[in-house]
């Protein structure tokens, strides 16, 4: 699987409107490792670490991190509908994107707040549903991010409204939809640390993480503290999430999609799972991402094109799948 | 020494008292039956008992040790729960069910290992449920998930095994199966506490009784002795008589049914 990834990645970076050759980009990429830059063609240079790699990078570690968020949220609240998004990380940093745009902030800036209007939406609700006893932790951890998730997304058309319909108003929505065109060279490597940070508790709890699936009592009666585990996975899911959905913009489709796939492969053990889901959400992206900047002279956002490919393959698997979920 | 003991304990919820006063003691080798009609709160009890929900007033002690004092990882190697037969939401394999089952003699950061397999499949060969090693659990049937469950609890490797209504949706043979296991595992030392709503088993497979009704309990001791006519009738709220069959055993019936005929 993980070769394919790497086939995968190869051919995309051959894809686009300057068309390279397999050969060239091995050649680049040696000369690149040797150091010896400047004796490969500069404009090939050019096209290749300053826009193709960067971009191709950026989609593999965005599939990857939303499939493991996904991955995670799912067995957490027991739910094989579940999406990252359930405790309002992407409504939250859509927020914190827009409120960027609307204030005209440069690039990095925007970033930063979507990555905070992220994380902050998360902190709010998992607050609030600490706040509120009495009832299932778990039911009002759910309500409490339908709801606050609501409240963005009204914030976010509040801010539409506000926003200067010519220039501001399509960057934003634009940004909803999600999209990799904007990716700077540097984008991966500073999101790169927020991803790791996040999946190091990941694959440590990826054993406890099957446990945590029977609820509350049950994983307590086997052994493990399932209250503060939840925490911490919660804590783990939602930065990677956010960071990632900071330089892409919102894409739906990949954290709910891609686990379901992944299960209905290697079966629902977190061990095989979290390793097969990110694979598959990775190599996912890649495609429609190369798909989004070669379809046509425009480029297509992703949130569109993850839905139009992801649900005819759901759809597919689903029929055809042997086992259940 | 007691495998698990409880003094005085009160349990339920803030505000929402479900038993007091409860008393009991577990010794090795021993299979306790916990009886009582539908809501009196032998869930509850287990729960406390478990300490999966906090005890509103006494103590539990598990091998003379206050459970309070203990933490996750220590109980769950001294006493073991097997939950009434359910769904698991993903399709896990019946193996990787049982191998959970090992997780409390690992670290908090570690999966299982070789060894930790090895015991999960001697508890399914234990229970003679190997072959459905590689099957999904969501795809078996109820008897065979309670057999399941049993296993995961056997890997658990404690000495004290607490079941809820391990009989519950299970068919008549799959009951005597799942009751004669239960059987084998205290002759091999293990304390079992297990409710049910059939006395006949508390008749048929307990060194000792323990009746809950109103809250508390109405009586405790050996089966014979305390499951007398009376008590069930007045616990259960309908007329049931004892008899003894000439097989040697007591059962249950109900003398409604001998007087109207």
């Amino acid at each position: 699987m993980a070769a394919g990834l790497l086939l995968l990645t190869l051919l995309a970076i051959t894809v686009g409107p300057y068309p390279v050759s397999v050969v060239q980009v091995l050649d680049a990429l040696l000369d690149y490792a040797g150091g010896s830059v400047g004796e490969t063609d500069a404009q090939l240079e050019t096209v290749l670490f300053s826009v193709r790699i960067p971009r191709v990078l950026a989609a593999l570690l965005v599939g990857a991190a939303l499939a493991a968020a996904g991955t995670v949220y799912q067995g957490l609240f027991r739910n094989p509908l579940v999406s990252p998004d359930i405790l309002g990380v992407s409504t939250g940093a859509g927020l914190g994107a827009a409120v960027g745009i609307l204030m005209s902030m440069p690039v990095v800036v925007t970033q930063g707040f979507a990555f905070a209007g992220g994380l902050g939406t998360v902190a709010l609700v998992y607050a609030v549903a600490t706040a509120v006893r009495g009832h299932d932790p778990m039911l009002v951890l759910v309500l409490a991010g339908v709801v606050l998730g609501a409240l963005a997304g009204a914030c976010i058309s509040l801010v539409k409204i506000l926003a200067d319909p010519y220039d501001q108003l399509p960057a934003i929505t634009f940004w909803l939809l999600g999209s990799l065109a904007g990716t700077q060279p540097g984008d991966v490597w500073s999101v790169l640390p927020f991803v790791a940070v996040g999946l190091v508790p990941l694959v440590l709890l990826r054993w406890q993480m099957n446990l945590m699936t029977l609820g509350d009592e049950e994983a307590t009666a086997l052994g493990i503290d399932p209250r503060r585990l939840r925490v911490l996975l919660v804590a783990a899911a939602t930065l990677m999430t956010a960071s990632v959905v900071a330089i892409s913009g919102v894409v739906g489709w990949v954290g709910l999609v891609m686990p379901h796939i992944a299960r209905l492969v290697v079966g629902p053990n977190f061990d095989r799972l979290l390793p097969a889901a990110m694979i598959m959400g990775a190599g996912f992206l890649l495609i429609v991402d190369t798909i989004a900047r070669t379809m046509a002279a425009t480029e297509t956002p992703l949130g569109i094109l993850t839905a139009f490919v992801g649900a005819p393959v759901f759809l597919w698997l689903l029929a055809t799948g042997r086992r259940s979920w | 020494m007691s495998v698990l003991r409880a003094e005085g304990l009160g349990f339920g919820y803030p505000r929402f008292p479900v038993g007091r006063a409860v008393d009991l003691t577990l010794q090795a080798g021993e299979i306790m039956c916990l009886l009582g009609p539908n809501g009196c709160g032998k869930t509850t009890l287990f729960k406390t008992l478990l300490g999966l929900i906090p005890r509103q007033a006494g103590r539990v002690l598990v091998d003379d040790r206050d459970i309070l004092s203990l933490d996750r990882r220590h109980i769950a190697r001294a006493m073991a729960y097997v939950p009434q037969a359910h769904a698991t939401v993903f399709p896990y394999a019946v193996g990787d069910m049982v191998l959970m089952g090992r997780t409390s003699h690992r670290g908090t950061f570690s999966g299982p290992t070789r060894e930790d397999r090895d015991r999960a499949t001697a508890a399914l060969a234990q229970l003679g449920i190997d072959d459905l090693s590689e099957r999904d659990y969501t795809q078996i049937s109820g008897g065979q998930r309670q057999l399941v469950l049993i296993a995961r609890a056997l890997a658990q490797d404690a000495q004290l095994i607490v079941m809820d209504e391990p009989t519950a949706s299970l068919d008549f043979g799959n009951q005597i199966l799942v009751l004669n296991e239960v059987r084998k595992l205290a002759a091999a030392g293990l304390g079992v506490v297990l409710s049910t709503h059939n006395p006949d088993h508390a008749f048929t497979y307990a060194t000792s009784v323990h009746l809950l009704g109103d809250g508390t309990t109405q009586a405790a001791g050996h089966p014979i002795e305390v499951l007398t006519p009376e008590v069930l009738s007045r616990v259960y709220g309908a007329p049931i008589a004892v008899e003894r069959l000439p097989s040697g055993y007591n059962v249950c019936v109900p003398t409604s049914l001998a007087s109207a005929s």
